[in-house]
């Protein structure tokens, strides 16, 4: 092999694939040596993946009772037109499927067009294919912090578009106030950057809240007035645990006529939900027309296998099925979220007070040397090393607040998070005492 | 579709520009076949699709195996391995699957080159592969230099989200359309004058939309002068398993491995299995890479690209079948080769002459005598009255950038043996009325 190289572009050679944060290097450390309750029981646990694993069995009884569906049934004659068909309108089965689905998510509260639904291959295409649509290098997006990390490199690797805090507090739960989303338009003016877009994820990660209808419509009123984009990323909204307590930004869009649906695009994605990632199942669903055009031309470069949108059709298209999943699910993920938060309790740890999602958002300030990011930074190493526990570090996710840590307990089996909490709970007894001693 | 206010929303500079390329004679056709498409019971009247390069030749050997090997398609005798590869969505693709593929281009080249699986970064298509790789290897505002007659798609592919600019290799008839050193030359001159940075040459090997499988000579030839000049090569080989006699195919990688590997960063393989295996449906592309910060970089930046954990695993077990691959390579390259004798021979009952070729899915033919005058506009004139008088879609030279007018790609493989006799006696019919118009 050749040692000097050709030389590559700036984009391929600057650093914000982001894989350097601790959120990939905690990854890699749980790669190199992952628990397994036979094999590797003193392995580190995977707590900063935020998947759902908590409702397999539904789609595999499903899938053992509709066999058909996985292959091309009985007889291949569809198998011919399925793998010619790459038409970046998607299936129409499949498309209608999903409006379905988000419509009983949002216990048909709202309606979607099967025709504004842009197919992309997983929630992590559609945020970039938007953040291209909606802004030109060097603009900005506004996103209310804590926010997920992966944002960092999905919005503006190969975009060239700069995200801009909108930072949230303790003081209020972290809700997003109109004090903050004005304080970051005024930054990004002072940094002569031209903001183009608010990116909301509701439910939030990785708070684990639901966002409150009166936050959502005064969001709504301020892009309005800045005359801006939003984009509404509610890949958990079938996470939340009392369906009642998900409001979505299509409700505030399409109660009271508003004018202003022409700015609004929301995301979604059968990753969380439904617990499939590999499958790489996005969308885009946008109330603009140029919008839902221009997404579509452009997902071309990421569009989803037609194998798997056959596949996944009849399965959402199955009524039944999909409200006894939706249901059985948010029980569960209930019951994990009640179960994580007591067995914290247990240990002297505060959580945020959450109502969605695959996580939750814990409160370690009082285990920290000193309050910033260096001192944070070092316990997330202690417990990765010490307590063998994955965690997510806010700091990871641009919180402002030193202490506060994601996390994720939907990825493992029941036993498994017994066996994280006990090791938290030894973890921090270990701290307390090292804190009293230091003390002395 | 929701009819909304006219959007005063702006969008990005991406987004309202035209370089997504479906206002060109390209997409015009498939629109006009999309509104009255040919079907032999039901339109027969309508128009033929001769402008997608689809192959439908060999579709039975896949039906059949499927037949055979039910479990391949679905998760066969109990759903055990259906959580575990729904979860699966690492950028570094299923080991099984890319040992196949790895395998799969070995067995394409027989031998005549080895891959290794770690050199292989699997992305949604090769729409997707050629992207990427412009993405990782130019800057906004540089070029890649690409023989012409080429793919229309480039244009959009290549430069629409990416910012760089295409500067064409122009090739002629008065050689085959071969490309020559000095063509080479000039194109890179011409970027040196308007200042624009060269940072590689993409060829497509075979060629499309010529049919023609480069000679070693000039791969020899494009390897010295990419070496001289320290840029980049793309090798786009997305057709090498559709080159009739297997002998007649030299890859790229065999030119880098006869030279002991020298040097070799510069060089990328694109390959998919839209083409040989016909299965565009399933989105499955690959880059393969000598150069491992390329491959580093293709990998994390494939996250907004991924193949469906789904069809990765079906295709592993599908590809690990030597018995079936080393028959359906033999078999689609014979029926290829037999429908492209049958076209040629029916083009020349009617008058009609094509450039000898030797692989793909298409011929590329002469029409130029029929020209009221030997412009793009002349050529565009002819187009639009076979597409609408002889109702069949063909892809006219110069939305392939061709230099010379009158050039047209046919597609051959994406119809059955029936429909194929239709086209031809419709261009009979067709050339016979434009002779008698030209005689009077």
């Amino acid at each position: 092999m050749a040692k000097k190289g050709v030389p590559l572009s700036e984009m391929a050679t600057s650093d914000t694939h982001g894989e350097d944060s601790p959120y990939f290097v905690g990854w890699k450390v749980y790669d190199e040596n992952p628990y397994d309750a036979a094999s590797n029981p003193s392995g580190v646990i995977q707590m900063g993946l935020a998947e759902n694993q908590v409702s397999f069995d539904l789609l595999e009884d499903y899938l053992e009772q509709h066999p058909q569906e996985f292959g091309w049934g009985c007889g291949v004659s569809s198998f011919r037109e399925n793998a010619l068909f790459q038409d970046y309108h998607g299936l129409k089965t499949f498309t209608r499927a999903v409006a379905l689905f988000m419509e009983q998510i949002r216990g048909g509260r709202t309606q979607f067009d099967p025709q504004h639904i842009v197919l992309t291959a997983g929630a992590t295409a559609a945020n970039e294919l938007l953040t291209f649509i909606l802004a030109d290098p060097g603009d900005g997006l506004l996103i209310p912090t804590p926010y997920y990390p992966g944002f960092d490199r999905d919005l503006r690797w190969r975009t060239g578009v700069n995200i801009i805090p909108v930072h949230c507090n303790s003081s209020n739960g972290f809700q997003i106030t109109l004090r903050a989303l004005e304080d970051a338009c005024a930054g990004a003016e002072s940094m002569k950057v031209r903001v183009k877009g608010l990116l909301l994820t509701n439910p939030s990660n990785p708070l684990g809240t639901a966002i409150t209808r009166p936050v959502l419509e005064e969001i709504l009123d301020f892009v309005a007035h800045k005359g801006i984009h939003l984009i509404s990323d509610e890949i958990y909204s079938g996470s939340v645990f009392s369906s009642d307590e998900f409001v979505s930004m299509t409700e505030i869009v399409e109660s009271g006529g508003h004018q202003e649906r022409e700015r609004v695009h929301i995301v979604y994605s059968l990753s969380k939900d439904l617990g499939l990632p590999g499958y790489r199942v996005g969308t885009i669903y946008s109330y603009n027309n140029e919008v839902v055009t221009t997404a579509r031309r452009m997902s071309s470069f990421t569009l989803v296998s037609s194998q798997t949108q056959k596949m996944l059709a009849s399965l959402l298209s199955d009524k039944e099925f999909t409200e006894n999943y939706l249901r059985t699910n948010r029980e569960r993920l209930k019951k994990r979220y009640e179960f994580v938060v007591e067995g914290l309790s247990n240990a002297g740890i505060r959580c945020l007070q959450g109502n969605a999602g695959l996580f939750c958002w814990m409160n370690l300030g009082e285990l920290l040397e000193e309050p910033t990011v260096e001192g944070e930074l070092s316990l997330w190493n202690s417990m990765l090393h010490e307590a063998k526990l994955n965690v997510s570090p806010g700091s990871s996710c641009h919180c402002l607040e030193a202490g506060w840590f994601r996390v994720c307990f939907a990825n493992m089996s029941q036993q498994t998070l017994e066996v994280a909490l006990m090791r938290m709970k030894d973890f921090t007894e270990k701290m307390k005492a090292k804190q009293m001693i230091s003390s002395l | 579709m929701v009819k909304g206010a006219e959007s005063c929303v702006p969008l990005s500079e991406v987004a309202t520009s035209n370089t997504h390329g479906e206002d060109s004679p390209y997409f015009a056709g498939w629109k006009a076949y999309d509104e009255d498409p040919y079907d032999a019971a039901s339109n027969p009247a309508g128009v033929i699709q001769m402008g997608l390069a689809e192959n439908q030749v060999s579709f039975d050997l896949l039906e059949k195996y499927l037949d055979q090997h039910p479990g391949a398609s679905g998760w066969g005798c109990g759903i055990s391995g259906f959580r575990e590869n729904a979860l699966f969505q690492d950028y570094h693709g299923l080991q099984t699957f890319r040992q196949e593929m790895a395998t799969f281009m070995e067995q394409i080249r027989e031998g005549r080159a080895k891959f290794d699986p770690e050199r292989i970064v699997l992305t949604a298509g090769a729409t997707a592969a050629n992207e990427l790789l412009t993405f990782i290897l130019a800057d906004p505002g540089d070029c890649l230099l690409i023989p012409t007659p080429y793919y229309p798609g480039f244009d959009r592919d290549l430069r629409w989200r990416t910012g760089v600019r295409i500067i064409p290799v122009h090739c002629s008839s008065s050689n085959g359309f071969q490309v020559t050193l000095q063509a080479l030359e000039d194109a890179y001159v011409k970027a040196e004058g308007m200042k624009i940075r060269v940072r590689g040459l993409l060829l497509t090997n075979p060629s499309n939309p010529l049919g023609t499988a480069i000679a070693r000579h000039v791969l020899e030839e494009v390897l010295d002068f990419v070496t001289q000049k320290d840029i980049h090569l793309i090798s786009d080989e997305i057709y090498s398993g559709s080159v009739f006699s297997s002998d007649e195919f030299v890859s790229v990688a065999e030119i880098v491995e006869a030279r002991g590997y020298e040097d070799c960063d510069r060089v990328h393989i694109v390959y998919s299995l839209s083409k040989d295996l016909g299965l565009p449906g399933f989105r499955v592309g690959a880059i393969y890479s000598y150069n491992d910060r390329v491959v580093t970089a293709a990998r994390r930046m494939s996250s907004f690209t991924l193949v469906s954990s789904q069809t990765q695993r079906m295709l592993a077990s599908m590809l690990a079948d030597r018995g079936f691959t080393e028959n359906y390579l033999k078999t689609n390259r014979e029926r290829l080769k037999n429908r492209r004798d049958f076209i040629t021979e029916g083009l020349k009952n009617a008058g009609i002459e094509c450039l000898p070729g030797n692989a793909g899915l298409f011929c590329w033919m002469n029409l130029a005598p029929l020209l009221e005058e030997p412009t793009r506009e002349g050529e565009l004139r002819l187009w639009s009255l076979i597409v609408h008088e002889a109702k069949l879609n063909i892809s006219p030279g110069s939305s392939c950038h061709c230099s010379e007018a009158g050039w047209f790609r046919v597609c051959f493989a994406n119809m059955s043996q029936q429909t194929l006799e239709v086209a031809l006696r419709r261009i009979k019919d067709f050339m016979k009325n434009m002779k008698a118009k030209q005689e009077k």
